[in-house]
């Protein structure tokens, strides 16, 4: 039994049109038909976080919903994010902070830093730990995780207050 | 419980959903024909945050698939005279940033952050979560604390079954094969009411070890009307009915709240499990209930 459709999705800003069935996990879609790898494939329920992607601008796991659903969306991942160079200061944060090792999290983590940076104001050093509650790190205990996001919390701020103070002063 | 498995398919060696069919109707007369025509091995998504890990896990294997998030008709939250309707589709997301509901249904937005994480929140709908009726969850015990109404939509046509009639047994709903849950109505708090959240949790985002909503009618100080309602505590969200009663009339003083913990021995029978002896939740849950009442005698 192995009913195909057609599944239709921009992903990364492109239109993709594939054929699939309608059981494959919108995470072996990405990585096996379009070979994006960035994408990691955890626990496959829910739990880990490694295979978060944007689902029309929402994170989302894509271990917890089939592509068939994602038919007429847009998804970004985490090479998405990358390419655009939107994230680049969070990348080299997580460099500099040492915020990796085996690096498995990595593009999981990159997402939910990304949603929670993208929101107005500054986290608090909790509000990160919420936002990462969903991310399984077994490496670095996630102190150095969290000091990355609130270094680059803190500089994305003090960059706006310093066009602020641009504008004013004019 | 994995059902048989296939050698010859790949798909079936790997942690995967057996493989069904998969529609997307655009109405809500579209999907209760969808359903009917594939006979009851049928499923509805919408969210499918609980249901992907269980075709996942293979306990349960549906062979049609009919994804009703694309219903317009679904969606939706707007005041309607004293009651807030909530649209199914409502994702947890929403309910937390919604204003209307932090305004008029606050136990499904105080609850809202406790429930899984952010990407989950994402996707998961209330409608999905109070048709699954998971009795760990937050939303149908919420739903049981405000005294919603279930609006529900089968060929006999749509009908409101009240939150006490709704919970049956264990992931058992008023909810028919091939109904469809399409809001959650929700009787407007008034100036009087106060209410409080909270859940005891090994770690954010699990279920809770228990947790519980309390909705309370404060007059002059005294207890007019109150609906206690605790998850994770049995086979169902429960209503602590004899503590309710022995509130009303009363002052919300140490001897009333008590009263009241001690009423709990009634009220409550949670299984034992491997973590979790019945009298420890029981013990936890008067922690809780003690904490939840002290809140709203700060708040009267």
């Amino acid at each position: 039994m192995s009913e195909q459709i057609t599944i239709n999705l921009t992903v990364n800003g492109e239109d993709v049109s594939q054929t699939a069935p309608p059981r494959e996990t919108l995470v072996d879609f990405l990585r096996t038909r379009l070979q994006l790898t960035g994408t990691h494939m955890g626990c496959e329920m829910g739990v880990c976080g490694a295979c978060l992607v944007l689902l029309d601008g929402r994170v989302v796991h894509s271990c917890l919903m089939f592509a068939a659903q994602a038919s007429g969306s847009e998804v970004e991942t985490i090479e998405g994010l990358s390419e655009r160079g939107i994230i680049a200061d969070i990348q080299e944060a997580f460099h500099q902070r040492n915020a990796l090792q085996c690096g498995f999290c990595t593009p999981g983590m990159l997402m939910t830093a990304y949603a929670l940076l993208s929101q107005p104001g500054v986290p608090s050093r909790d509000d990160i730990r919420d936002a990462l509650s969903g991310n399984y790190c077994r490496c670095t205990g996630y102190e150095a995780i969290v000091d990355a996001i609130e270094n680059v919390a803190r500089a994305r701020a003090a960059v706006a207050n310093g066009r602020q103070v641009e504008e004013i002063e004019g | 419980m994995v059902t048989n498995l296939d050698v010859n398919d790949p798909g079936d060696m790997l942690l995967k959903a057996r493989a069904f069919s998969y529609a997307r109707p655009a109405t809500i007369a579209e999907a209760l024909e969808m359903f009917q025509t594939a006979g009851e091995d049928a499923s509805y998504i919408a969210g499918g945050q609980s249901l992907v890990p269980t075709l996942a896990l293979r306990l349960q294997a549906p062979q049609a698939l009919i994804d009703i998030a694309h219903i317009p008709e679904l969606r939706g939250i707007a005041q309607d005279g004293g009651w807030l309707r909530i649209g199914a589709l409502t994702r947890h997301c929403e309910t937390l940033s919604d204003p209307l509901i932090a305004q008029h249904a606050p136990l499904f937005h105080d609850a809202a952050p406790y429930v899984a994480h952010p990407a989950i929140r994402n996707k998961g709908t209330l409608g999905g979560s109070i048709a699954l009726a998971d009795p760990a969850s937050e939303f149908p015990a919420m739903a049981l604390a405000m005294g919603a109404e279930l609006e529900i939509v089968g060929h006999n046509g749509s009908r409101r079954v009240a939150a006490d009639d709704y919970f049956i047994d264990l992931f058992r709903t008023a909810i028919e094969p091939g109904e469809l849950l399409t809001a959650i109505h929700v009787p407007i708090v008034r100036l009087t009411h106060r209410w409080a959240f909270d859940e005891l949790v090994r770690r954010r985002g699990d279920y809770a070890i228990v947790g519980s909503g309390i909705l309370a009618d404060v007059r002059d100080n005294r207890i007019e009307g109150i609906r206690i309602v605790f998850f994770g505590v049995g086979n169902t969200p429960v209503r602590a009915k004899t503590a309710e009663q022995g509130l009303i009339g009363r002052q919300l003083d140490q001897s009333a709240i008590a009263a009241a913990q001690a009423a709990l021995g009634n009220d409550l029978a949670p299984p034992d499990d491997e973590h979790t002896p019945a009298m420890m939740r029981i013990h936890l849950a008067r922690v809780l209930l003690g904490r939840l009442l002290s809140r709203i005698a700060e708040a009267a």
